[in-house]
């Protein structure tokens, strides 16, 4: 490994910053683009110099779009706010449910539990439109079409089995005998649970509250087939927002710079407990 | 005696409480979860019936009927299939060679391959729908910077998703983009647990690298690469969001994956037994691979208990 010849040390570093062109050229485009007029984003040959304007962010701040045609309401901020609502009190939720159960999945094996686990693992494997589509129908006569209620209910499908597998798999790895010891001493389940288990497998809780509000923050599907231009978060909120406003490709680029923004910077901001649940959910469980 | 009376009395409490306590904290989940079910056994009895909304009047069971249609007369169907497995094959075998290859690159830990792995994180951070729409500005005919470029290398007039022969090339390059970063990171991790012993003595003996490749860290990866890849599969073959922001599933139906096709049937065309039909093939596509992967899966962790 020591001993590369040159030869191959340029060859790394062409394959790497090719690699690098490929998966960065996107983000650093759109974000150029999201400070361009729609005039400069027209110019061909396209260029990279160019004098940067926040008309695009402000059109879609104010929710005010202006065109020589007349102007046009954007509800983009509404989306944002349903994406952070949405997906925070589903992760929330998912924590609520799914801690207290993953801690009973690792602790005690009870009759079916091994069932009851790989079922609740199977929901993140079945194809999310087979429940979604009857469940327009139910969700009718329940009175809980295109309500947050609804949506966040139906979010569980997303962040459950995830949060469910990996703290299980973080409280597996914490000896039980720790435990054990402090209930000999006269504590009660609840004082072990909240003064020991918990705080021990902290930095799994993290990572799988991460993962699943990425999750959450990305899906699309279900709000799609679930919710109304009010209730829609941005990653179906974009996509009407191309159609609706057609040409407005300046707002287009910055309106997707603000829906990947909150995902990207938790990405950067905590990427260790990300790799970790990543590869724990996958690899390890 | 006293001391055993004494410790006998919190046992005999904390075993009862241990019975029951399981199920108590496992419940809610649960509950929530079954209420998910419900709507699961309706998709397979929808499948089961003549339903179009259309004609709500013509609505009764026809048994497999739907499903025998698929394999006699409903070329749409093969479309679907063909275009789904197309899909999934692809996307996954170009972004496991893909992910092992930059893996390999950023194998040595150091600080400028940390850098690297961390940025490459940042496209499976973004949700797919919207990954499509930043391709879709990008291979405007009019404007994007890949049409721009498709020309200066003399294809002129390369519509990319526009363009049924080249619909499926822009998705797929859509996904890989998203997703390589999956199996990268799966690999890498894979990578630098391996342990050292192996590739210390093969490099004392002098042994040819492609050998320790072939016959070391291939074999060794191989757990990885095969939870990488079922991973994957399972997710490609049931892609919707990056076909339905891209193109609803056109030109045509060059893109109608199973997903979209369902999805188009239930809302268009209100073909209710039909979509719900569809739904249940898929679902029982990814049932068999799944509950291969969950076998495999098993055998790993417990390997990677014993050997802990």
């Amino acid at each position: 490994m020591e001993t590369t010849s040159p030869l191959e040390r340029i060859f790394r570093f062409v394959a790497l910053s090719l690699v690098v062109l490929f998966f960065m050229f996107p983000i650093v485009w759109i974000f150029l683009m999201s400070f361009q007029t729609n005039e400069t984003i027209l110019t061909i040959p396209p260029t990279i110099v160019f004098s940067p304007t926040l008309s695009n962010y402000a059109a879609l701040i104010t929710g005010k779009l202006t065109t020589s045609a007349g102007t046009l309401d954007i509800a983009f901020m509404r989306n944002l706010m349903n994406s952070v609502f949405l997906s925070v009190t589903s992760v929330a939720l998912s924590l609520v449910l799914g801690v207290p159960a993953a801690y009973a999945f690792a602790r005690h094996k009870f009759r079916g539990s091994e069932d009851i686990a790989f079922t609740l693992l199977s929901f993140r494997f079945a194809p999310p439109l087979l429940v979604l589509l009857p469940l327009t129908q139910y969700f009718q006569w329940l009175g809980l079409s295109d309500t947050y209620v609804g949506l966040i209910w139906v979010y569980q499908l997303i962040c459950l089995p995830l949060i469910l597998w990996i703290v299980r798999g973080y409280f597996e790895d914490i000896s039980a005998d720790v435990e054990y010891a402090y209930r000999i001493a006269g504590h009660s389940w609840f004082a072990t649970f909240r003064k020991i288990a918990l705080p021990l497998a902290g930095p799994g809780i993290a990572a799988a509250g991460l993962l699943a509000f990425i999750f959450a923050w990305n899906n699309f599907v279900f709000a799609l087939v679930l919710a109304s231009a009010d209730k829609q978060p941005v990653t179906v909120g974009a996509l009407a927002f191309v159609t609706s406003s057609g040409i407005q490709y300046g707002q287009i680029a910055a309106a997707i710079v603000l829906s990947v923004t909150p995902t990207l910077a938790l990405a950067l901001y905590a990427q260790r407990y990300l790799v970790e649940g990543l590869s724990l959910g996958a690899v390890k469980g | 005696m006293a001391s055993t009376t004494l410790s006998r009395k919190p046992a005999s409490r904390f075993r009862i409480s241990r019975k029951v306590l399981p199920y108590v904290l496992s419940l809610p989940a649960l509950l929530v979860c079954i209420g998910i079910l419900i709507p699961f056994v309706t998709a397979v009895i929808y499948s089961l019936q003549r339903y179009r909304l259309s004609q709500p009047w013509g609505r009764k069971f026809n048994w497999g009927e739907n499903y025998w249609n698929f394999l006699f007369n409903d070329p749409g169907f093969w479309n679907t299939l063909k275009i789904s497995l197309l899909y999934a094959g692809i996307t996954v075998t170009l972004e496991l060679l893909l992910g092992l290859g930059i893996a390999l690159l950023l194998q040595r830990r150091s600080r400028i391959n940390n850098f690297i792995s961390i940025m490459l994180l940042l496209p499976l951070m973004i949700a797919p729908a919207l990954a499509a729409l930043m391709w879709k500005l990008m291979t405007n005919p009019g404007f994007g910077i890949l049409s721009y470029l498709a020309g200066l290398v003399g294809l002129e007039n390369f519509r990319w998703a526009s363009s049924p022969d080249t619909a499926l090339l822009t998705v797929v390059l859509v996904d890989i983009w998203v997703y390589t970063p999956f199996i990268m990171i799966l690999l890498l991790a894979g990578l630098r647990s391996l342990p050292t012993q192996p590739f210390e003595a093969a490099a004392l003996d002098g042994v040819p690298r492609t050998f320790v490749f072939f016959r070391i860290t291939l074999p060794m990866l191989t757990p990885y690469i095969l939870t990488a890849t079922l991973f994957r599969l399972l997710d490609s073959i049931q892609q919707f969001d990056i076909i339905y922001a891209m193109t609803q599933g056109g030109p045509g139906n060059a893109l109608t994956v199973f997903q979209v096709e369902a999805y188009l049937n239930f809302f268009q065309s209100t073909n209710i037994g039909r979509s719900a039909a569809l739904m249940v093939i898929l679902w029982a596509i990814t049932y068999l691979l799944s509950n291969t992967f969950i076998k495999n899966w098993l055998r790993l962790r417990e390997r990677a208990r014993g050997e802990a």
